[in-house]
């Protein structure tokens, strides 16, 4: 079975929520939009105060280069323009609307009929994803159409279709691929007009039979998609680690998969792509799993962007014993520190985790023990980064390819010292990356 | 919700693994070869090694309390290995305040000064040996036979181990096979019925101990096969060349410190090497040097100081044997 050389680890893998089928959330009465949803610079509004707007209409434009534009999840009016605290606290300009009814925008299909032919060029797809605001929804939220303008002197040699959700707890891609292969399919099919990919390669990771089984059913149809079935091992579905895993090439140090032929894409973008493409629809919404040990109401949630984390939490019942809330899996997450924050695009869970789990263990000293090197995807010495950072000696932080950690958090969750290694590796970064900046 | 939640950096889930899982599974892994020891040797076996793991506890408590003032770590269990694996390598008729010294000599001068569990760069116990091995080398090279324990009478034999006839033997000149009939049986020196360090004798009982680390993930592969495959195909090669003088490579498998040393001494994880490259090449160091101290030292036996010696290489071998990365 196909999966990365080397390192890796395997967490429990906590699928609870595996049995929920996707539920449309309620729409709340009152949304806040963030005008940065994305990695990149912030969308330029485009409503005032006041103004009345239609589900899917452009509030917010892509200026820049990495940027990607936000529509309005609901109909209703503009109340204000104002900075509000993102769900780690950060202000960033926002548009809160008052929800009236749910009146779409002319031009956008809301029936649930499948499209099959697809009828745009390659530039007209990727100026959809571009029009449509897709950004990769498996949790970096990079602006999809800019991966799709290939370097004049690069080809696409495979689209890769990122379905491992290696990360535990989190089951919508499960979801997805049970309830919406089709719609994944022809998504795929546009992704690989936009690319010029001859082949188009789905990786699930092998703890998802029944998943394998029914995309490679629906697969068979379509010529150039295959499904591969992945090892189960973290981080399977972390972007070098698949590309090594599909097709054995190594993304150099500090390049982008273009440099070896391939585009990734996660299998929730896909459907978004087949909604922009073949619907004209742009992404209002995302799917969410909600789950933790304790709680009873797991859910997994198709919920318009915009929506009150609480309103969610207060939907499910928050238990007792809840210690942390984690936006994202627990290996990769953030814990949340204001929940009067709001939903994002590429929001794929709400896990609540129990106050006992949310506590670290006692800190020992290192033992040299070696299991964080033998844990590491990138081959890196982390127990070294945590030391050099300590010691503030960033050049030998350098030296020992602390730019390359792709922090996936296998090096802390396998400590048995319970050391910090990922925190101290996160500021060795930060600090190496600045130095390195400063010399040019 | 209005009580306060934690927020912390990634990763929120933490795997089994602890410092204390791995310092008693260690513990737990000695116990086969423990049973064994008292089946030879009787009682002082259990004296011995309670004595050597109180006096390291008592070492340790005592530095940490009054010198330096700071967080007492006797629970977390190394300071217990410590103890086991030095009793586990002096001679069971050794007087208790020889060990003592030893115990002492492995906290206070191996393992603390260092800064203590994680620091020290050579492995406590070996250095503790070794330090009695050089003050009292007539009591530490004296060694009681082996016995089933209803046997043990009150006249306790003293008699060389294999590895000392066999250097006795080729100094003066007698051909290896005629050594061979001296010696027990291989039957014998697998379950453990011969003389030595009572924790070493009995290979099955080590190997059992260290399948159990291999199980518990505790010790990889790596530093007890090259130990091992080393010591075998480098006295091999001198079996080959001349088999009158030098002896079959499964004798230097069987006798001494080589399975202890292999499987609980050099994995010890604070002092060997961090990659996969260069655990196999730590363990083939200490497999070479044993093979080259037995045959041609003046000791019959090589595996403490082999691992010491390998030890202080280690920061080197780290330096030299990186992990592969995924790119360049």
């Amino acid at each position: 079975m196909k999966t990365f050389k080397i390192g890796g680890i395997h967490p429990e893998e906590n699928k609870l929520a595996k049995e929920q089928s996707v539920e449309i959330f309620p729409i709340p009465k009152q949304v806040t939009v963030f005008l940065t949803q994305h990695l990149g610079a912030p969308s330029v509004p485009q409503v005032q105060k006041g103004d009345k707007v239609k589900v899917g209409q452009l509030i917010g434009k892509a200026e820049a280069f990495i940027c990607a534009n936000v529509h309005s999840p609901v109909s209703g009016t503009v109340a204000k323009i104002e900075p509000v605290a993102d769900f780690l606290g950060y202000k960033k300009d926002a548009v809160v609307i008052d929800v009236e009814g749910d009146e779409w925008a002319e031009g956008i299909d809301t029936s649930s009929e499948l499209k099959k032919d697809i009828t745009l060029t390659k530039q007209e797809i990727i100026d959809r994803m571009k029009a449509c605001g897709i950004v990769g929804l498996g949790g970096a939220c990079f602006p999809t159409h800019v991966k799709y303008m290939v370097p004049p002197d690069k080809q696409v040699d495979y689209l890769l279709i990122n379905a491992a959700e290696c990360e535990p707890y989190i089951t919508v891609d499960y979801r997805m691929m049970l309830e919406r292969a089709d719609e994944v399919m022809v998504g795929i099919e546009a992704m690989l007009i936009a690319s010029g990919a001859p082949v188009a390669m789905i990786g699930v990771e092998a703890n998802k039979p029944d998943a394998i089984a029914h995309l490679t059913k629906v697969a068979a149809n379509y010529k150039n998609i295959q499904v591969v079935e992945l090892k189960t091992k973290y981080p399977q579905g972390a972007e070098k680690q698949l590309i090594k895993a599909l097709t054995g090439r190594s993304v150099p140090n500090g390049k982008l998969p273009i440099e070896v032929g391939c585009i990734v894409n996660n299998i929730a973008t896909a459907f978004a792509i087949y909604e922009a493409v073949q619907k004209n629809k742009p992404i209002i919404e995302t799917f969410t799993t909600v789950s933790g040990k304790s709680l009873k109401n797991l859910k997994n949630y198709r919920v318009r962007i915009g929506t009150c984390i609480n309103d969610i939490l207060n939907a499910v019942g928050v238990p007792e014993d809840t210690g942390k809330i984690i936006s994202g899996g627990p290996m990769m997450g953030k814990a949340i520190s204001n929940l009067n924050a709001f939903t994002v695009k590429g929001m794929s869970s709400l896990l609540l985790m129990t106050e006992k789990e949310s506590k670290r263990g006692e800190v020992y000293e290192c033992l040299r023990c070696g299991k964080c090197v033998h844990a590491c995807p990138m081959g890196l010495e982390p127990y070294m980064l945590h030391a050099f950072t300590d010691l503030q000696r960033y050049e030998d932080c350098e030296k020992y390819g602390i730019m390359n950690c792709i922090e996936c958090g296998s090096c802390s969750f396998g400590c048995p010292s319970n050391r910090p290694i990922l925190d101290m590796i996160r500021v060795g970064k930060n600090k190496t990356g600045a130095m390195i900046r400063a010399r040019k | 919700m209005d009580k306060l939640l934690q927020v912390s950096g990634s990763p929120h889930v933490h795997g089994d693994d602890s410092v204390k899982k791995i310092m008693w599974s260690v513990v737990i892994a000695l116990l086969p070869a423990l049973a064994v020891s008292v089946y030879y040797f009787g009682l002082p076996v259990l004296i011995l090694t309670l004595v050597s793991i109180a006096t390291c506890m008592l070492t340790e408590y005592l530095i940490q309390r009054f010198m330096l003032k700071g967080k007492v770590s006797i629970t977390d269990g190394s300071a217990v290995i410590t103890g086991l694996l030095l009793a586990f390598n002096v001679p069971s008729n050794l007087p208790v305040w020889i060990l003592m010294i030893g115990a002492f000599v492995a906290i206070a001068i191996a393992k603390m000064p260092f800064g203590g569990l994680g620091k020290n760069p050579f492995n406590p116990a070996l250095v503790g040996r070794v330090f009695l091995l050089i003050s009292f080398p007539v009591q530490m090279t004296t060694w009681p036979e082996a016995k089933p324990i209803w046997n043990l009478g009150a006249d306790v034999i003293t008699g060389p181990t294999p590895l000392g006839i066999l250097k006795e033997g080729v100094k003066n000149g007698q051909a290896v096979n005629d050594l061979m009939s001296e010696m027990p049986s291989y039957v014998d020196m697998l379950l453990g019925q011969m003389g030595g360090s009572f924790g070493e004798v009995s290979a099955i009982a080590i190997l059992i101990g260290a399948i159990f680390l291999l199980i518990r993930k505790v010790i990889t592969w790596e530093i007890p096969v090259s130990f091992l495959l080393t010591a075998f195909l480098f006295s091999g090669i001198f079996y080959l060349v001349d088999p009158t003088t030098y002896v079959n490579p499964c004798f230097h498998l069987v006798t001494g410190g080589m399975m202890l040393g292999a499987c609980f001494m050099a994995t010890d994880m604070v002092t060997s090497p961090t990659s996969r490259g260069g655990m196999l090449i730590f363990g083939a160091g200490c497999g070479l040097l044993t093979i080259i101290i037995r045959l041609f030292g003046a000791y019959p036996e090589g595996v403490s100081f082999s691992i010491l010696i390998m030890n202080a290489l280690v920061p080197l071998i780290n330096k030299g044997f990186k992990p592969k990365t995924y790119a360049k």
